[in-house]
């Protein structure tokens, strides 16, 4: 036995049984809450809280997009440039949670940040862009994603459309950070051969325009920009003679479903190698019953819309919780990982995205599409 | 008074609703409901998140003064904040979360799924008795245990046993013990002991397991560590947690005695409510349930359930949504001129204990007293008082 193995047998796991002690006498002080239910009145960002974050700002992009600067709670471990951060927001009392890419390298003053362009009729971008505010707490994952740049240099193209510079942005920038004198040059980012292509519907609408052309202006990047008021729709078949030597370059892209179908189509035609990002998978769209698959049940019921998941479910075998099975005791709750739910009484659409696991009344709600609940 | 609905009588004081009519009703306050779902929003949810912290940060305060209870005017005020933040946390947030009033939020601290009280019983019990049979069944005898939660006598058409002549005796002591008679009461302590076999079904022991971890927690935190934390106040720290839960057991007791006990509440046939529709449900959540009457402060106190009329009709509803709706609700009893039951506090109580007392003696027990008082009083006119006796 080595004398750090018996020195940390002596001090650590003897301190954190301490800890875990006084943590266990603290929770029955405190029971039937936690210690942390009190500790978030004073410090929500604290260690050891749930993580979350404070909004210190919102700056305006173009006049549909705005980012949001977050100081994010003690536990952030920080993330890699390209990757995304899930974050929940009460929007009208309602907690939404999304995926945002962090358009910043990690920064010298800790905090993140996201670009959010608004959608039309979407309820957490239209929320971040025109009515949020700074001191606003939003609640957080730590960081994921592997659309992150490829370390050690190489030729590499980008090709973006819309706000899907978001992701590349933070790349760009952890690469050639600005600083008031102007660009700065890393000998890391020597080994970096890079040419971004673009697509915007406009111009003015275009995010991140400006710091693109300054890099390009710099001579750090080859910015190819493409609007389709003035060059129209682009197509593929330019894409050589817009690169000339793509061949030798990797691609990342991330953009429309549209141009990213597109993209694959074309790369694998050519065997050249391809990583995309993409914003939204599938649009989940209500329609009228669907199948009800029940991930640890391991059953899967098709449902009408006219027939509470409950009985359904019921009908098929599957044990349920229940109660009323009139919408007043909650006896019947579960999570739906995914999918959309009609409310019988009041026809009101209940839709969760992969990750949201919203809980639904069994007994008063009808599968408005495929649902994969929790049970 | 008794027993009604699909039942012809005098004291029938929905007969005159023809089907059509309770149909309607049951459209108009779907309309009501309907109201409310489409402002729910960030108001709503800044109060309940406003309500708990303040909860929380009385509760923390009270704590800490009591920590130097050896003081009387410490105690005292250490002492009031501990019973009120009690109340707020049972009244105003946990019965109203667990109703799922706020999970359309989203947030899960704030869910019916995930809600534990300051209370003995524990929330996954008391969500099943309370939610799903006292608020399904509300008011009918022999479903719905909530009247006299089965050791009372809570209407005249229940049979008279001697056991009822103690009732106003089990129901003080009931308030006393408030939080551990709903306990036993959730876990139906007196029809799971009554024979061996119920006594030892796994389900039974399992729960049972479960809120005796309860209540230990509960107690280990109010009667030992506590009072441990505030060194040579221990005894004092002790006495006012004592005090604090007795407080908030003799309230929440009195508040709920007010909901379905007080004069005017219907009570319902078992068989009544076979095939009972939407409309006709509505309708005995109306005729079932008593509101108090009095100030803001009071119903907040009450957790809103002095607008017991409005949350039983949609228990679901964010409670702090009752009072702007139930002129709305008063509106549709007046216009099917039905008996929107209300009083003050003292009323109320009054009027609950009253029939507590009541229901204790046989049925025309008091007008029996009485004609024989008035016979012995005045033998000569015997024939007279027997005829009306
Ligand atoms: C990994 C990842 C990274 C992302 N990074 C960013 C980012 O950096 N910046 C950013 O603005 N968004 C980003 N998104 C998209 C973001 O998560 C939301 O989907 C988007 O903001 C719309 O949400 P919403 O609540 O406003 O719209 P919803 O209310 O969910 O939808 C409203 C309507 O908008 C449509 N819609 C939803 N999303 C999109 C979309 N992306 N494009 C066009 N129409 C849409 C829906 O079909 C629907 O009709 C990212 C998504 C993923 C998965
Ligand atoms: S079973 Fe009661 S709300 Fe669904």
């Amino acid at each position: 036995m080595s004398l750090t193995g018996s020195l940390l047998r002596a001090t650590g796991p003897r301190g954190s049984l301490l800890r875990d002690r006084a943590m266990r006498l603290a929770e029955r002080v405190t029971t039937p809450l936690l210690p942390a239910d009190y500790l978030d009145l004073f410090d929500p960002l604290r260690a050891g809280a749930d993580l979350r974050g404070r909004i210190v700002a919102v700056e305006p992009e173009t006049r549909d997009a705005a980012t949001i600067v977050i100081r994010p709670g003690a536990d952030w471990a920080g993330h890699r440039p390209g990757q995304y951060v899930r974050i929940g927001v009460d929007v009208d009392g309602v907690r939404l949670w999304r995926a945002y890419s962090l358009t910043h390298g990690p920064r010298p003053d800790g905090h993140i940040s996201i670009t959010v362009k608004a959608v039309p009729d979407g309820l957490v971008s239209n929320h971040l862009v025109r009515s949020s505010r700074p001191g606003t707490l939003v609640h957080l994952e730590q960081a994921a994603g592997d659309f992150v740049l490829p370390t050690g240099g190489g030729k590499l193209l980008f090709v973006t459309a819309g706000s899907g510079i978001t992701p590349v942005i933070g790349m760009l920038r952890n690469l050639f950070p600005v600083a008031d004198s102007g660009v700065v040059r890393l000998a890391r980012s020597a080994d970096y051969d890079i040419t971004v292509v673009h697509v915007a519907p406009r111009e003015p609408d275009s995010i991140f325009i400006a710091n693109l052309r300054a890099l390009d202006e710099a001579g750090l990047i080859r910015l190819v920009a493409r609007y389709s008021d003035v060059h129209g729709r682009l197509d593929l078949g330019e894409l050589d003679s817009l690169v000339p030597d793509l061949s030798e370059r990797t691609t990342f892209a991330c953009g429309p479903s549209g141009l990213l179908e597109a993209l694959e189509a074309h790369h694998a035609e050519r065997g050249l190698t391809l990583l995309t990002e993409q914003f939204r998978v599938a649009t989940i769209v209500a329609g009228e019953g669907g199948t009800v698959s029940f991930a640890k049940t391991g059953t899967t019921v098709e449902a009408d819309g006219a027939t509470p998941i409950l009985d359904a479910a019921e009908e098929a075998g599957v044990l349920m919780p229940s109660g009323c099975r009139m919408g007043i005791c909650y006896g019947c709750v579960l999570p739906m990982r995914e999918g959309a739910v009609r409310d019988l009484r009041t026809g009101e659409v209940t839709v969760a995205e992969p990750g949201d696991g919203v809980k639904i009344q069994t007994c008063i709600n009808a599968a408005a599409g495929a649902c994969d609940l929790d049970h | 008074m008794t027993v009604l609905q699909k039942k012809t009588g005098d004291d029938n004081v929905a007969a005159h609703l023809t089907p059509e009519d309770i149909e309607q009703i049951g459209v108009e306050l779907d309309a009501i409901r309907q109201s409310i779902l489409d402002q729910r929003g960030e108001r709503d949810a800044a109060y309940i998140r406003r309500v708990i912290a303040a909860q929380r940060s009385l509760e923390l305060g009270s704590r800490g003064v009591l920590l130097f209870s050896l003081f009387p005017p410490a105690w005292v005020v250490g002492t009031a904040g501990l019973a009120v933040a009690k109340i707020i946390e049972n009244m105003e947030i946990g019965h109203n979360v667990m109703h799922g009033q706020w999970d359309w939020m989203r947030d899960p601290k704030i869910h019916s799924t995930t809600w534990e009280w300051d209370n003995a019983s524990p929330s996954e019990q008391w969500k099943h008795s309370h939610n799903e049979l006292h608020h399904t069944y509300t008011n009918v005898i022999g479903k719905d245990n909530d009247l006299g939660y089965g050791i009372m006598r809570v209407d005249e058409d229940q049979r008279w046993v001697p056991f009822y002549l103690a009732q106003p005796l089990w129901n003080f002591l009931n308030a006393c013990f408030f939080e551990y008679g709903i306990a036993a009461y959730d876990l139906e302590l007196g029809k799971n002991l009554a024979s061996k076999k119920r006594r030892s079904s796994p389900e039974f022991r399992a729960r049972a397991k479960v809120t005796l971890r309860k209540i230990r927690g509960q107690m280990t935190k109010d009667y030992v560590l506590h009072p441990l934390l505030s060194g040579p106040s221990a005894l004092n720290t002790l006495g006012a947690n004592y005090v604090a839960n007795l407080v908030r057991n003799l309230w929440t007791h009195s508040v709920i005695m007010c909901g379905h006990f007080p004069d005017g509440v219907q009570t319902f046939e078992r068989r009544s409510i076979n095939g009972e529709t939407r409309g006709e449900w509505y309708l005995r959540q109306m005729l079932g349930s008593a509101n108090i009457s009095g100030s803001k402060a009071m119903h907040f106190m009450t957790g809103n359930l002095s607008h017991q009329v409005e949350h039983h009709l949609f228990p679901d509803l964010p409670s702090n949504r009752y009072a702007e709706i139930a002129p709305q609700v008063l509106a549709l009893f007046e216009k099917y001129d039905l008996p929107y039951v209300t009083g003050s506090l003292p009323r109320q109580v009054g009027s609950a204990w009253k029939k507590v007392v009541r229901l204790s003696l046989p049925n025309g027990f008091g007008a029996k007293a009485q004609a024989t008082v008035l016979q012995l009083a005045r033998p000569g006119r015997r024939d007279g008082q027997s005829a009306a006796a």
